[in-house]
């Protein structure tokens, strides 16, 4: 593809995300969200990030691995375990990176 | 005057300062990811400038990375709109969250926030929405979240195109987002029900990775949400 064919994809991608991001600011007023949709809420950031996160700890190269070679997993439930008990956003991270890369660099 | 006297007095300067100072650890998370997305749209064959471009035609974090892997395999464009669409379609959930707090504010705010809606901006936010719905000025919280996380991403991704395959592949930077939405959720978790909900949709997404084009990732959170919202309603009975 040429670089302005690109561009024109990026421009539909981008329409098309925008819609979705706009879609319930632009109908409030007109639309009221149905009791249980407002009710899911909550569980959306909950159930999106976790849904983002786990794959990325549980599978290597898409298998499950619970090895203990697993570097993210064992750094990811160390980070949880911080997250957990001292709620710090930046202790999360870098235990969990300190964690990653001494398991994967000297495991 | 809006009835408003139980808060604290809301500038619109502060308000934006709200929403930069929750932004700004998550940063910490977004550069690598941004610097990696340059570096693996490079690998994928897109020249520099449209590498580049993508990160505010379309701006967003792992519909990029998609976009990117797609058009590096040759997939047909309808394919490539449809799954980007698919991967943001949690957004208008987002949408309809923050919806009631911009609802009287004229359209070209509306425009704004709604491009700058993204994972990062609506949970950086959303804890001081929740606060503070009925202050006038609530939107600026989510203008000053967006807008950091926008130009962080602006100048990581630049970052990742200009280093372009000189930076090595196998320094584990990408860890930092999974680290990052744990230090999210995790603190999120205050009940049984989300507990719930996290661990449905983190073992459905797990089960479902290999269904096409990231839609398992979709599915897991419809199963997250049911799995969430059936255990509140049996707690309150």
């Amino acid at each position: 593809m040429s670089q302005t064919a690109l561009i024109l994809l990026w421009i539909a991608c981008g329409l098309l995300t925008f819609a979705i991001r706009y879609s319930f600011i632009a109908l409030e007023g007109h639309y009221q969200p149905p009791s249980w949709f407002i009710r899911w809420l909550p569980f959306v950031p909950i159930a999106a990030l976790t849904a983002l996160t786990m794959p990325e700890l549980l599978l290597v190269s898409g298998q499950l691995d619970l090895g203990v070679d697993n570097s993210r997993l064992w750094a990811g439930l160390l980070a949880i375990a911080v997250a957990a008990r001292w709620r710090n956003t930046l202790l999360t991270i870098g235990s969990g990176f300190v964690a990653f890369w001494l398991l994967h660099h000297l495991g | 005057m809006t009835p408003t006297t139980h808060l604290p007095p809301l500038t619109p300067l502060r308000a934006f300062m709200l929403g930069v100072r929750a932004l700004l650890p998550m940063l910490l998370g977004v550069v690598p990811f941004g610097v990696i997305y340059g570096v693996v749209a490079l690998q994928s064959g897109i020249p520099p400038l449209a590498a580049f471009l993508m990160s505010s035609l379309v701006f967003a974090g792992s519909a990029q990375f998609l976009l990117a892997q797609l058009v590096g395999v040759g997939a047909p464009v309808f394919l490539a709109v449809g799954a980007v669409g698919l991967i943001n379609l949690r957004h208008a959930l987002y949408s309809a969250s923050v919806a009631p707090v911009l609802h009287a504010l004229p359209r070209r705010w509306k425009l704004l926030l709604a491009y700058l809606l993204t994972d990062e901006a609506y949970a950086a936010a959303i804890p001081h929405l929740l606060r503070e719905p009925r202050s006038p000025l609530a939107h600026w919280i989510l203008f000053g979240a967006g807008f950091s996380l926008w130009a962080g991403w602006q100048l990581a991704t630049l970052a990742g195109v200009l280093l372009g395959a000189q930076l090595p592949a196998d320094l584990g930077l990408d860890f930092a987002l999974p680290l990052t939405f744990i230090a999210i959720v995790v603190p999120l978790i205050d009940s049984r029900a989300r507990l719930i909900a996290a661990l449905t949709a983190g073992a459905a997404a797990v089960l479902l990775v290999s269904m096409p084009y990231k839609t398992g990732l979709f599915v897991a959170v419809l199963a997250g949400l049911v799995a969430g919202a059936f255990m509140q309603g049996r707690g309150s009975r």
